[in-house]
Formats: C-alpha cells, sequence, structure tokens
C-alpha cells in the first residue's frame, strides 16, 4: 500500500505541474465539444487531434489525448440527451430514457445523473488501474514470445466474437487488417512489403491515417448519403440541474451495478463501452419493481448505462498500459501515439517510465473532476453548438482532418490514404464488415508477425510450442473455446431462427 | 431450381475477401517465402491471403442458397454515390495542392468548396462565406498558433 501511495504522489507531481493540468484541460474541453457534436466519435477526435500532440513531452501528449477519449464520453451523453441523437456510439442508451426526461422538463436532473454516474465511474475506475496495473505488468514482465502470440490470437478472435455481425466477416477484416499492418519495411530482412515503389509506404501506414479514414470520413459520407437528419433540440432554458433527493436515492444502485458492468468489460477486447451501457440497460430494467417505467424517463436507465460506460473508459487502459495489447480502436491509436514518441509500450513501461504510467492515472482524476466542473455550467454552450446544422459542420470536420492528417508527416500522400480508405470504407460499411477488429489486428501485425518469428526460431520451427507452453496453452485453449462457444451458440440458433422467418 | 445469391451483402464481401487475398498471393511470390524454421519475408503475407481467400470462399459460398433474400439489396439509388465520390475528391485536391505548394490557402478552401458540394443543397453565398471565415479560422490556429511552416499562397514559398 505504501508504494501505492509512493506511486500516486509521483504521478500528483507529474500531472499537476501547470503546462500539464493545461493539457489536461485542453484535452477534456475538446473531447467534449467534439463528442457534443453527432457523428463523430471519440476515435475520430483522437485521431483529428493527434497532430496537435507532437510537438508535446511524450506524458502531456498522453493526458490530452486520454482527456479527448474519456472526454468525448461524457460530450456524448449530452447530446443524446438533449437531441435524441447519440453523440457517439456508447449513448445510443443513454437517449432510451435521456431524451423523454427531457421532454418532461427533467433534462437538467437526467445531464446531472449522467455526470454524477461518469465521475463517480471514472474515479474508481482509475483506482482500479493503479491496483490492477503493477500486478499484472509483473506477470507480464515473464512473457515471452510464444505467450505474446497466443495472447495477440487471443484478442483479434475476441474480437471478432464479441462484435456485432457475422463472425466469419470478422475474421476476414481481421486477416485484411494484418495485411495492411504488413505495408512497409521487414524488420528482419529490410525488404520494402507491398510498397508499390511509393516511398512513403516504406515506414508503414500509419494507424491514425486509417483510422481517420474508416472511421471519420466513412461516418461523414454515411451521414450525408442517410436520410436527413432530423434534430429536435430542446428549445428554451434548461432549469433546475440539481436532481432531487430522490432521484439519487434511486440512482445509487444502478451507478454502482453499472460501473461494476463497465469495469469487467473494459479490459476485453471488443467488448467496449456500447456493450457495456446495453448490459447495464438490461439489468436495471430486469431489476426494477416497474419495468415498463423503462423508456419513458427512467432515471436508472440513465444512472447505470453512463457509469458502465465510464467505468469502462477507464479499464479499458489496462491492457494497452500494462502488456502492450490495445483492446479497442480508440486504445489502438493511444498505443500509436506512444510508439511515435518513441515509448515501447508494454510492461516495461511501468518501471522505465513510472512517472508516465502514474501521471496519466493522476491526470485522470483530476480530469474527470474538471468534466464534472465543466459540463454542468457550459451546457448551454454544446447546446448552442448543436444548433449548428450539419450542412455547415462536415466541411469544418473535412478541414480538420486534412490539416490534421497532411501535418503528421507533411505529406499529401498521407491524405490521399485518408480519402482512399474513406472510399472503401464505405463500401466496407456497406457490406456491414465491422472495422474494430480490422484497426486492432493492424496494430497487432508487425507485433505478431515478430513475436511469431521469434517464437518458430527458438524452437527450431516447431509450431506447437503454442501448445506446450502452459500460460501460452492456456490463451489457445481459450481462443478455441470462444470460438467453438460461438459456433455451437450459432448452430442452434440458426434453425430456429428459419422457423420463425419462414 | 438453381442457387441464388440468398444475401447480397455477404455475396459481395466474399468476393471482396477473395480479390484482395488474391492481391497479396500475387504481390508476396517475389518475397523470400523461407521456412518454418527461418521465416522469411514472404511467410507471413503468404499465409495470410491464402486464408483470406479461404474465408472469402466461405463468406460467398454461405451466401448462395435456394431460399430467398435474407440481407439488405444493393441499390444505386440508396448508395449515396454522391458523398461516396465527392468527398474522397476533395481531399484528394487538396492533398495535390498542398504537395503542389499551391499554399495553404487555395488548398483550403478548395477543400471546403469540394466538400460542400457533397451536401444535397449547395447554397453558393453561404458555401463561399463558410470557405473564408474557416480558412482564416484555420490559418490563425495553425500557422500563426501553432506554427505549421506552410507558405499561404504559392507566391509566398
Amino acid at each position: 500500500m505504501d508504494g501505492l501511495l509512493g506511486n500516486l504522489l509521483l504521478g500528483f507531481s507529474v500531472a499537476l505541474t501547470l503546462q500539464n493540468l493545461l493539457y489536461c484541460f485542453a484535452g477534456v474541453f475538446l473531447g467534449t465539444l467534439i463528442g457534443v457534436l453527432p457523428g463523430i466519435g471519440p476515435l475520430a477526435t483522437m485521431a483529428m487531434l493527434l497532430p496537435l500532440t507532437f510537438m508535446l513531452p511524450p506524458i502531456s501528449a498522453l493526458i490530452m489525448l486520454a482527456g479527448i477519449y474519456y472526454g468525448s464520453d461524457y460530450g456524448g451523453s449530452t447530446t443524446a440527451i438533449l437531441v435524441n441523437l447519440p453523440g457517439e456510439g456508447s449513448s445510443v442508451v443513454t437517449l432510451l430514457d435521456g431524451h423523454p426526461m427531457a421532454q418532461q422538463g427533467r433534462a437538467g436532473p437526467a445531464l446531472a445523473i449522467a455526470a454524477m454516474g461518469s465521475f463517480f465511474a471514472g474515479c474508481v475506475g482509475t483506482l482500479l488501474i493503479a491496483l490492477i496495473g503493477p500486478p499484472l505488468a509483473s506477470v507480464a514482465l515473464e512473457f515471452g514470445s510464444p505467450e505474446y502470440f497466443s495472447l495477440m490470437v487471443l484478442a483479434l478472435v475476441c474480437a471478432s466474437v464479441v462484435g456485432s455481425g457475422s463472425l466469419l466477416k470478422s475474421l476476414a477484416m481481421v486477416v485484411t487488417g494484418l495485411l495492411i499492418g504488413i505495408v512497409g519495411t521487414d524488420v528482419n530482412s529490410g525488404t520494402h512489403r507491398f510498397t508499390f515503389g511509393v516511398v512513403e509506404l516504406t515506414d508503414g501506414i500509419g494507424i491514425a491515417v486509417m483510422a481517420m479514414g474508416l472511421f471519420g470520413l466513412t461516418e461523414i459520407v454515411r451521414n450525408l448519403a442517410g436520410p436527413r437528419m432530423t434534430h429536435t433540440i430542446l428549445r428554451g432554458k434548461i432549469t433546475g440541474l440539481m436532481p432531487r433527493w430522490q432521484d439519487l436515492k434511486v440512482s445509487f444502485g444502478p451507478i454502482l451495478r453499472g460501473s461494476s458492468i463497465g469495469f469487467v468489460f473494459g479490459p476485453l477486447p471488443g467488448l467496449g463501452g456500447t456493450i457495456s451501457a446495453f448490459t447495464s440497460y438490461m439489468a436495471e430494467k430486469k431489476l426494477a419493481k416497474d419495468p415498463s417505467r423503462f423508456g419513458k424517463g427512467a432515471i436508472e436507465g440513465i444512472a447505470g448505462p453512463e457509469s458502465a460506460n465510464n467505468a469502462c473508459a477507464q479499464t479499458t487502459f489496462v491492457p494497452m498500459l500494462t502488456l502492450g495489447i490495445p483492446p479497442s480502436a480508440s486504445m489502438a491509436l493511444m498505443l500509436g501515439a506512444m510508439m511515435i514518441h518513441g515509448i515501447v509500450p508494454g510492461p516495461e513501461v511501468m518501471t522505465s517510465r513510472p512517472d508516465l504510467f502514474w501521471g496519466l492515472i493522476a491526470s485522470m482524476w483530476i480530469g474527470n473532476g474538471m468534466l464534472l466542473l465543466l459540463n454542468l455550467p457550459l451546457i448551454g454552450i454544446w447546446v448552442k453548438l448543436l444548433q449548428v446544422p450539419y450542412r455547415l459542420l462536415f466541411p469544418i470536420i473535412m478541414t480538420m482532418m486534412g490539416i490534421g492528417i497532411y501535418s503528421l508527416n507533411t505529406s499529401g500522400i498521407d491524405v490521399l490514404l485518408m480519402a482512399f480508405f474513406g472510399f472503401a470504407g464505405y463500401v466496407l460499411a456497406k457490406l456491414e464488415c465491422p472495422f474494430p477488429p480490422l484497426i486492432l489486428a493492424m496494430v497487432l501485425g508487425p507485433l505478431m508477425e515478430e513475436n511469431l518469428r521469434r517464437s518458430l526460431q527458438l524452437t527450431d520451427g516447431d509450431a506447437t510450442v503454442f501448445f506446450t507452453r502452459p500460460l501460452s496453452a492456456g490463451f489457445m485453449i481459450a481462443t478455441v473455446i470462444l470460438l467453438l462457444s460461438f459456433i455451437l451458440s450459432a448452430a442452434i440458433k440458426r434453425p430456429i431462427r428459419h422457423l420463425e422467418t419462414p | 431450381m438453381r442457387p441464388r445469391i440468398r444475401n447480397p451483402q455477404d455475396f459481395w464481401s466474399g468476393i471482396f475477401f477473395i480479390a484482395l487475398g488474391a492481391l497479396a498471393l500475387w504481390f508476396s511470390r517475389d518475397y523470400t517465402m523461407g521456412s518454418a524454421l527461418q521465416p522469411g519475408p514472404g511467410y507471413f503475407p503468404t499465409w495470410l491471403g491464402a486464408i483470406l481467400v479461404g474465408f472469402g470462399a466461405i463468406i460467398g459460398g454461405l451466401s448462395l442458397g435456394f431460399h430467398e433474400a435474407a440481407g439488405e439489396r444493393l441499390t444505386l439509388r440508396g448508395w449515396g454515390l454522391r458523398p461516396w465520390l465527392v468527398l474522397p475528391s476533395a481531399l484528394a485536391a487538396y492533398a495535390v495542392l498542398m504537395e503542389v505548394d499551391a499554399g495553404f490557402v487555395p488548398s483550403l478552401l478548395v477543400l471546403i468548396v469540394g466538400c460542400a458540394l457533397a451536401h444535397k443543397d449547395v447554397r453558393w453565398r453561404e458555401t463561399l462565406l463558410l470557405g473564408v471565415f474557416v480558412t482564416a479560422g484555420a490559418v490563425a490556429i495553425f500557422i500563426y498558433g501553432l506554427g505549421l511552416p506552410y507558405p499561404l499562397f504559392w507566391w509566398s514559398r
């Protein structure tokens, strides 16, 4: 416990410098700002603002990026409650009861409970990272190449299984991502692979370029191609921000349960905020005395999912920081940012750069506090922002994307690549092929190849090594069980579905 | 009764993955394969290409059947051709202009006006005003604020 306290003190000494406080604030502010806008999720926001962090020292850059990430979660719920549009994916659930509450003139308490639940979950989640991180990292230090390879296989399969849609398509997207990850110079032999003679490609395709194309550009094309968005922005002033004592009392349980769900789901690859929020909503509906109130403005339906969502956003940092394995596309981007700053992600970070790990953790507490203070009084500004029509908004967003990507390497090729990925991404979206497995695979690809090769060299080409080392075998068995259980459950469901829809 | 495409989305996904896998195999043929003992640079991509072709074949194959349509029909009308073609083109034009050092200001104006064309109703006066304001803002933030070293115009290099 003494060690933890010392570490936290170190963290706060890093996070509380004027410069880092400033960047933390900038991060949560920009995160909320863009999170409020419908159609631009945390990932695109991070990718868009990534270039702004290049000139910063690594710790300030990470603090700011993390702030953008959890800040956009807060912003998303504001949009969901006031406009009946999810500001981003994970606030779809908040919308169900948040908007009815707003229509009943109780937008204030809905926003307040969402913020309080998020704050609670954020703080406890951060504490959990601090508690779980060090022991996990010390286990991970024992990992050899075979363990890393197996763990990455497990992570990718897990992300494919739990994602929405067809397992086969998700797995095919994983392979596609691995292939894209190959583009560049092979570390072992120096061979240029899939570069087609383009010099800019010898360093590989940047994760920010990919993320911005797939998640940013594709999303904007979809918004413009889809039916006209109907905003039903709440007019008039929001009064009575403070929830009643009764509201607080009924929300306490949902916040606790929602947070716990989020804590567990966060580190698991592919699960993420949306699924946590849904699970929490379902749980609250089951537990409620009168489930029919849900969907008509039950405050529990906001408190639970919002807490789950934010708890998940915090604990999702655990595998990224301790193992160097990102469980979500956003974390993959964080990982990319660390590498840009010359930090090799993995369990060594905690011992070699304790200021980085603990500084980031401490900044999360501060950032969550800032968000609570920032969000409630500034609601008026966010509402104003929502009244800007999309017609004017998307060219501005595109401009930021264009400048951001160009300034990464001062390269027009990167912008062209982003345009291409947006173009191709829209086709894939139409074909209902999920993107997160692709992004994860693209980041993990080079690491997987490296560890596969090293494992094979260590054992003279004996591929059974993945099943003979106990830890590695454990990961592989878990992978097989996951796949089998998914296939079995699909096989059982299939005939039933046929009967229902002849 | 002959098999028909039951799920167009899966069918075309299958075709896409087969094509991509085949491309990967084609381009990997020049890289040294190595062996399991000493995997060369071609080892990983060749295997991945083959696996992707396999996945594509299964996905495509399963989409064929004797039953009626299960997936969403893909039509050109509902595709959203306009934003799909216009937005990437606007970005590409911007990229080329920046590459040839046409300057930050004209590149951005082209990007913003180009993007605005992707919307169903284009309001010219509004679009031009937007272009001017956003460009001015971007110059203030990125050139003067953050100090990005791009020339503003082609003559100010």
